[in-house]
């Protein structure tokens, strides 16, 4: 009756702090020239590394944050993709963003710390005068982006030349190219448009002799989930335990019988894994819908309360204690219900739920994500001291 | 408790300038669109009725009266007895970006003329309409301007009419809203006296009562400190929330959104329970406790043994009305204290 979830192979960080490129001086003229904020990078010291130990390393870095690139035309929507993605700007508001100047730098603090560079659309970085090793040397990706609704094909030529520029050099960078602004297209118009962007892009590729570009693509639209949904699978590259995460959820969902389940990133509503089972863009939109909800409910009665009859709200009371944890059932028999569970202060396991009725199988589930939240601690040791320390 | 109790059918005339939003504000609350749909919605011709079944004993006639200036002739000339009589509540809309503000005051007036004339016990509702299109500075004193221009055309409505800022892009809506369905329920006290009695038999911070199908708040219990939380919106918001909700879940598994309601939604956190059950056929009740395993347990038993106690409190249309009927006449605290009598033990 009690089947478990079985915590395999936690051991894929294996490749741990073993490259660490420091940066030199001369590194950070660049950075100058290109950003004229100093403290938005600050020149690692070994007394930064601390923060991070633990954390996952994707950059070459070393300093546990895979870089992100925005790259594409001006005015093809990259500022609006970071600050719908990650500032939580109202996609409306977009309309007022001006146009980027200077490389703009962001870091993320989420279960995993990434940077987010915003690059001008109008620069040509293989201009001698930048330096594209420390453009492109420690980056995890490079997302370009393309407005469907504008002419293209200058857009695919800049692309095609940055990839092949970087092949020879960086061949592990994966590139990602987002036609972008498709909510403006109709639903026959959208499909044509994307086909012939995938083609021109590996037609003009392979006949330059390059086969097999690692190039994904994807439609987006900041109107919609499917930024989210592009953006999770962008950074899911990028995160070396995912197959542990997957064949995990994958136990939990078979033992469970659980339709669906996602882990998601709250903050960014960003899911870093999900079971192997289809996706589809209506199962996630639901689960981040309810999220929201979740985390309204608790900033209305999540509020600090004063001391009830002398009872102490300690420190491990807070965070230690019991993870906020949430049910829907649906009225009718036979719906879908939703089930949230909080992971640690970053993750929060959301599952869709089959057929079955939830009453008789609540006690089953709350053992096996009891024991999927073990295994996840030993795959991401950092998230219990992170529990501990911050807050 | 109101003397309107037997009066079933509470007519409510929605008026104001074409233009202004009345349909726009009706569709949200009442028929499940999301704010940006109402662009969607062309200008209503002459009337148009709903009839709204709420808390089983209230049922809403909503009278959506379209505001172009020759419908508004025809209800003060020849369709005046017909329109401003039995009236319940008039809700006035303005628009608050209206260029003819005078103008519109001139037609509101003479609607207050025909209502004090047919129905003299009629409640007036103005509500200052698209106010997120003024900037956030000065939406405070131009509610308080505008209040003034429009408390002077209120004749003997002067002192009785509520005046609310509103916007369908926000939770504001529903503040007003909920202000106004808690004006028209006629046991509204009996409720609330019942609410009371169960907040303190399930020890719980606060108990909300909202309807179902509009999620507009209903009445609320708090207890204790709960009285200080710092969200003073909550209850507009936790509507605007359930409401969002709704149509997330109806958009993904394809119900209907006026039936994709949930059986229950449970939170449980470190610093608070709180779930939201079905309470009677058209009601749901939300209660926020303790974070405690057991009173949470104890608390859904004891919702589960109240509900027929509140499903009596609606008078249905079902043969049952004069059974509740006599439960009216009684003594209420005798009721209450049987009542608590049958529940299960809070705490352990």
């Amino acid at each position: 009756m009690t089947s478990s979830v079985e915590s395999s192979s936690a051991q894929s960080n294996s490749h741990d702090d073993s490259q660490e490129g420091f940066r030199t001086p001369t590194n950070l003229t660049l950075m100058k020239y290109l950003q004229e904020l100093p403290d938005a990078e600050r020149p690692p010291n070994p007394l930064q590394q601390q923060y991070h130990t633990g954390r996952v390393p994707n950059s070459k870095a070393g300093d546990g944050k895979p870089r992100l690139l925005l790259m594409g035309q001006r005015r093809s929507g990259k500022s609006s993709i970071s600050g719908v993605v990650f500032h939580k700007l109202p996609p409306a508001e977009t309309l007022y963003i001006e146009t980027t100047i200077r490389v703009k730098k962001e870091s993320m603090h989420s279960f995993m710390d990434f940077q987010i560079w915003d690059f001008p659309g109008h620069l040509d970085y293989f201009d001698p005068a930048f330096d594209v090793d420390k453009i492109f040397d420690e980056i995890g990706a490079l997302i370009w982006v393309i407005d469907a609704q504008d002419e293209y094909l200058d857009a695919i030529n800049r692309l095609n030349a940055t990839i092949l520029n970087l092949q020879n050099s960086y061949p592990n960078i994966n590139i990602e190219v987002f036609v972008h602004k498709v909510d403006g297209l109709s639903e026959d118009y959208k499909m044509d448009t994307f086909r012939d962007i995938i083609q021109r892009v590996q037609d003009e590729l392979s006949d330059a002799g390059y086969e097999n570009a690692p190039v994904s693509f994807y439609q987006t639209s900041i109107y919609d989930h499917s930024i989210f949904e592009a953006f999770s699978k962008v950074i899911q590259k990028l995160i070396p335990q995912l197959p542990t995460l997957e064949s995990l959820l994958n136990s939990l969902c078979a033992n469970c019988r659980i339709e669906k389940a996602y882990l998601f990133d709250v903050l960014s509503k960003i899911y870093i894994a999900t079971d192997t089972s289809p996706t589809d863009i209506g199962s996630y939109e639901i689960c981040s819908d309810y999220i929201d909800v979740v985390v309204d409910i608790g900033e209305i009665y999540g509020w600090e309360r004063p001391n009830e009859n002398g009872e102490s709200e300690s420190e491990i009371e807070e965070t230690g204690g019991t993870d906020c944890e949430s049910l829907i059932t649906m009225e009718r028999k036979g719906n879908n219900y939703l089930y949230l569970k909080e992971i640690n202060k970053y993750l929060a396991l959301v599952c869709l739920m089959g057929d079955d009725s939830p009453a008789e199988k609540k006690a089953l589930i709350d053992y096996n994500v009891g024991v999927f939240q073990k295994a996840l601690s030993q795959v991401f040791p950092f998230s219990n001291g992170t529990n501990a320390t911050t807050t | 408790m109101n003397s309107g109790k037997r009066q079933k059918q509470r007519k409510v005339l929605l008026m104001g300038k074409s233009g202004a939003g009345k349909s726009s504000m009706r569709s949200i609350v009442f028929s499940n669109y999301v704010a940006k749909d109402v662009r969607r919605l062309g200008a209503t011709i002459d009337v148009e009725h709903s009839n709204i079944k709420f808390m089983g004993n209230l049922m809403l006639n909503l009278w959506d009266c379209g505001g172009q200036d020759g419908f508004m002739e025809n209800y003060l000339t020849h369709q005046r007895e017909h329109v401003f009589s039995n009236v319940a509540v008039l809700i006035f809309v303005f628009d608050v970006e209206s260029r003819e503000f005078q103008s519109d005051l001139v037609d509101y007036s003479y609607i207050v003329q025909a209502l004090g004339e047919c129905s003299p016990q009629a409640k007036i509702f103005c509500l200052i309409h698209k106010m997120d299109l003024v900037t956030a500075r000065l939406r405070l004193p131009l509610f308080e301007e505008r209040i003034e221009f429009i408390r002077g055309s209120s004749e003997g409505f002067k002192d009785s009419v509520d005046f609310f800022a509103t916007s369908i892009w926000d939770q504001s809506l529903y503040k007003a809203w909920t202000q106004i369905i808690y004006y028209l329920i006629p046991n509204a006290s009996t409720i609330e006296s019942l609410l009371q009695q169960l907040a303190e038999v399930i020890d719980a911070r606060e108990l909300i009562l909202y309807e179902r199908t509009t999620c507009l708040m209903v009445t609320h219990v708090t207890r204790g400190l709960e009285g200080q939380n710092p969200f003073t919106d909550r209850f507009e918001r936790i509507s605007s929330i359930l409401k969002t909700h709704k149509q997330s879940m109806a958009r993904h598994t394809g119900i209907p959104a006026g039936s994709a309601n949930f059986a229950e939604m449970q939170i449980k956190t470190s610093r608070f329970m709180f779930f939201i059950t079905r309470l009677t056929e058209n009601t749901n009740l939300a209660a926020s406790i303790p974070p405690s395993e057991q009173v949470f347990n104890a608390a859904r038993v004891n919702i589960l043994l109240a509900r027929h106690r509140f499903a009596e409190l609606d008078i249905s249309n079902k043969p049952r009305a004069g059974l509740s009927h006599a439960y009216q006449r009684t003594s209420d605290d005798k009721e209450l204290a049987d009542i608590a009598a049958g529940y299960v033990g809070g705490k352990a």
